[in-house]
C-alpha cells in the first residue's frame, strides 16, 4: 500500500478555511507535499478558484444543492470517502462548533487520532505533525504528536493569519458524491444577536468582570471603548450568571488576541486568562491588590474601576488630541 | 375531566381507578390527563433509561505548578466530576422529574478509583453508577475512552438518550461525545443549551458561532451539553444518605471484552508545561487617579499600542 501523502484542509467557514491554508501551505512546502483543499457546498465554483489563489495546489470540489448548508452526516461521508481513497498525510479542519465534532467523527471512522484546537503546528524531522494546544483549563500547553495517519487536527479561528492571494496555479477536481443519509434534522436556524464586529477581530478590548456592580455601569466601558475605537467584552460570570452580556471572553467563550486588553474588575481565574493570553499588552484594573490578574498583566492599577475608567477616558482624550 | 377514549376502554384492564387515586397526574400535550404512574407502569414514557457519561477530572482551579520546571502537579490535585458532565447529569435528573419513570445510569471510565466522585452523582439523583475501572486505562486517549464507553453502554443497553458534557474540564478536547455517538452509530446533537423530549424524538437547541440552531433526532440519540444549560443542584444531606444505598457496578476492561490494542493511545504527548509568563507586571501608582491614568496612557503610547 502506498504511503499517506498530502496536506488537506477543510472548513465550512470560508474565512477560517483561508487562515488554515496559510499554515498548511507552509507545512506542505516543508514536507514537499501537495496542498489540497476540500470544498463542499452549492454554487461555489468561484470560491474554488479563490482557494487556489490562496495557495491550494488542488481543490476537490463537491458542488451540489444537497450540500448547500452544513449537514454533519453528508459532509462527513464526503470527507471519509475522499480520505479513504486518497489517503492524505495531514488533515486540518476548522475548529468550529460543527467542525470539531466532524473531525472527531472522521477520526473515529478512520480509526485514527485527532488533536483539537491546535494554535501552533509544526512538522518534525520524521515528518510527524506536532501540535500545540491549551489544556488543563488554561494551566498548561500540551505538545503532541500523532501515531496514526492521516493526522487530523482542528484549528481554531485566528490562530493563523489569512494569507495574501497570489497568482498560484492549481487543479480543480470535481466530484459527484451522493449525500449520506442525515441522522438529524434542522428545525430552525436563527441568527445570533451578537455585536456587529466579532470580538476576535478587535484590536482593543475593554473587558469587565464581577467588579462591575450594575448592568447600566457598562456605559463606563462603552465610553472608553469609543475613545479607543475598541470593543467591550466581559468575563464569564457577567454573561452566564448575571446575563448582562450574551458572550464572554475566556477558554469556554471567545479566545482573543488584541493589541490591548484592559481587564476591569476581573479577578483573573485561569480560564479567563487562557482566553486572553495571546494579547500583546494587558492592563488590569482591580480593587484587590492580590487579584491574580496582576500576575499576567503588563500594567496594573490597584483601584476602583468607577474612578479609574473615567480618569483614563479623560487622560486619553487629552493625550490623543 | 376529558379522558381519551382508548384510556377509558383500557381502564379496567389496567386498574385505572386505583391509579387515579394515586393522584399523580400529568398533563398531556393534548390537555388530557394521563396518570403518571400509569405511564410508568405501561411504558408510555419515552425515556426509560438515560445514560450520563461522567469524567473524573482534575479540578483545574486547584492545580499547582512547579515554577522551576513548569510541570503541573496533577498527581496531588483534587479530582471532581467534570463541570460539563455535571450539567449533563443535572439535565437528566430534571428530565426524570418531569417525565417520571426514567432510570438514570452514569458511566465513568477511569484508570484510578473514582467511587467518591461517583457517589456525588448518585446523590444528585442518578439511580445507578457504572465504573469502568482498569489500571490499563492509564494512557488512554479520546479514541480509547470512546471505545470503552461504547462497549460499556452496549452492555448496559436499553437506553433512549445519552447525555454528555460538551467537553471536559481538564483536557478540554470535546472529542469523546462525537466519537462515542459515531461508534454507536446513533444521531448526535452537540453543544446543546436547551433540550426536550417529545415522544421518540429529542429536540435540542445548539449555539453556534453565528446562529442558534434547533435540531431534532429520533432516539436513541446522544446530546452533549454546555454549561449554560442549567445550574447543577447541590445535593442535600438527605440525598447524600440515600445515595449510599444505591448501587455502584464496577467492571474492568476484561469484563467488557476490551481489546488491548484498541485502547493504545493514538496520540503521543511530548510535553505538558505551564506557559511562560513574560508580562512586565508594572504597577502604576500615583498621587491620584488622574496622575495614574496619565502615566498609563503615556506608557501605552510608548509601546506603540495607541497613537496620537
Amino acid at each position: 500500500m502506498s504511503e499517506n501523502n498530502g496536506v488537506w484542509v477543510f472548513s465550512e467557514k470560508f474565512d477560517l478555511f483561508l487562515e488554515i491554508l496559510s499554515k498548511a501551505r507552509e507545512l506542505a512546502d516543508r514536507l514537499q507535499a501537495e496542498l489540497a483543499a476540500v470544498l463542499i457546498g452549492s454554487n461555489i465554483q468561484e470560491k474554488a478558484s479563490e482557494l487556489i489563489r490562496y495557495g491550494a495546489d488542488k481543490v476537490y470540489l463537491i458542488d451540489s444543492p444537497v450540500f448547500e448548508r452544513f449537514q454533519a452526516e453528508a459532509y462527513l461521508g464526503v470527507l471519509h470517502d475522499l480520505a479513504s481513497n486518497y489517503r492524505p498525510e495531514i488533515m486540518l479542519i476548522g475548529s468550529t462548533k460543527n467542525g470539531k465534532p466532524l473531525a472527531a467523527r472522521l477520526a473515529t471512522r478512520l480509526d485514527v487520532g485527532c488533536v483539537p484546537d491546535c494554535a501552533r503546528l509544526d512538522v518534525d524531522d520524521k515528518r510527524r505533525l506536532i501540535g500545540e494546544r491549551i489544556t488543563y483549563g488554561g494551566n498548561a500547553t500540551a505538545t503532541v504528536a500523532f501515531r496514526t495517519k492521516p493526522q487530523i487536527a482542528t484549528i481554531p479561528p485566528r490562530a493563523f493569519e489569512k494569507p495574501e492571494p497570489k497568482d498560484h496555479k492549481g487543479q480543480l477536481i470535481r466530484f459527484d458524491v451522493k449525500a449520506e443519509e442525515p441522522k438529524t434534522e434542522i428545525v430552525e436556524t436563527r441568527p445570533l444577536e451578537t455585536s456587529s464586529v466579532r470580538i476576535e477581530e478587535a484590536e482593543i478590548i475593554i473587558s469587565c468582570g464581577r467588579g462591575l456592580e450594575k448592568k447600566e455601569d457598562k456605559v463606563l466601558l462603552d465610553e472608553l471603548a469609543t475613545v479607543l475605537c475598541g470593543q467591550v467584552g466581559c468575563s464569564r460570570p457577567l454573561a452566564e450568571d448575571r446575563k448582562w452580556f450574551s458572550e464572554w471572553v475566556g477558554l469556554s467563550g471567545h479566545k482573543v488576541r488584541p493589541k490591548l486588553y484592559i481587564a476591569c474588575g476581573i479577578s483573573g481565574v485561569i480560564q479567563h486568562v487562557a482566553g486572553i493570553r495571546d494579547s500583546k499588552v494587558i492592563v488590569a484594573v482591580n480593587k484587590d491588590e492580590q487579584a491574580p490578574i496582576f500576575e499576567i498583566a503588563d500594567y496594573g492599577i490597584v483601584g476602583n474601576l468607577y474612578e479609574v475608567l473615567p480618569a483614563l477616558k479623560e487622560a486619553l482624550k487629552k493625550q490623543l488630541q | 375531566m376529558h379522558l381519551c377514549p382508548f384510556l377509558v376502554r383500557f381502564a379496567s384492564v389496567f386498574r385505572f381507578n386505583t391509579v387515579l387515586f394515586e393522584s399523580k397526574l400529568l398533563i398531556c400535550k393534548n390537555q388530557r390527563f394521563i396518570p403518571l404512574s400509569w405511564k410508568r407502569r405501561f411504558g408510555v414514557n419515552s425515556l426509560k433509561r438515560i445514560i450520563v457519561c461522567l469524567k473524573q477530572a482534575v479540578d483545574v482551579s486547584q492545580l499547582k505548578v512547579d515554577p522551576s520546571t513548569r510541570q503541573l502537579l496533577t498527581a496531588i490535585a483534587p479530582k471532581k466530576i467534570s463541570d460539563f458532565d455535571k450539567n449533563a447529569l443535572e439535565e437528566a435528573v430534571r428530565m426524570k422529574e418531569k417525565l417520571g419513570g426514567t432510570e438514570i445510569c452514569t458511566v465513568t471510565v477511569s484508570a484510578e478509583d473514582a467511587k467518591t466522585v461517583v457517589r456525588e452523582a448518585l446523590a444528585m439523583g442518578a439511580d445507578r453508577a457504572y465504573l469502568i475501572n482498569d489500571a490499563g486505562f492509564k494512557e488512554i486517549d479520546t479514541s480509547g475512552t470512546a471505545y470503552v464507553l461504547t462497549e460499556a453502554i452496549k452492555k448496559i443497553g436499553g437506553y433512549d438518550l445519552i447525555l454528555c458534557g460538551e467537553t471536559s474540564l481538564d483536557s478540554f478536547s470535546g472529542l469523546v461525545a462525537p466519537r462515542l455517538a459515531e461508534s454507536l452509530n446513533i444521531p448526535q446533537i452537540t453543544s446543546v443549551s436547551k433540550v426536550s423530549v417529545e415522544g421518540d424524538t429529542v429536540i435540542a437547541e445548539r449555539t453556534l458561532e453565528d446562529a442558534v440552531e434547533t435540531m431534532k433526532a429520533k432516539m436513541p440519540a446522544l446530546v452533549s451539553v454546555t454549561r449554560e444549560i442549567n445550574q447543577p443542584r447541590i445535593p442535600s444531606l438527605m440525598m447524600i444518605m440515600k445515595a449510599s444505598k444505591k448501587e455502584i457496578v464496577t467492571w474492568t476492561g476484561a469484563d467488557l471484552g476490551i481489546q488491548k490494542e484498541k485502547i493504545n493511545a493514538k496520540i503521543d504527548v511530548i510535553e505538558v508545561l505551564a506557559p511562560k509568563t513574560e508580562r512586565k507586571k508594572i504597577k502604576i501608582t500615583g498621587e491620584n487617579v488622574t496622575e495614574i491614568a496619565e502615566k498609563l496612557v503615556k506608557a501605552l503610547i510608548q509601546e506603540g499600542i495607541i497613537g496620537r
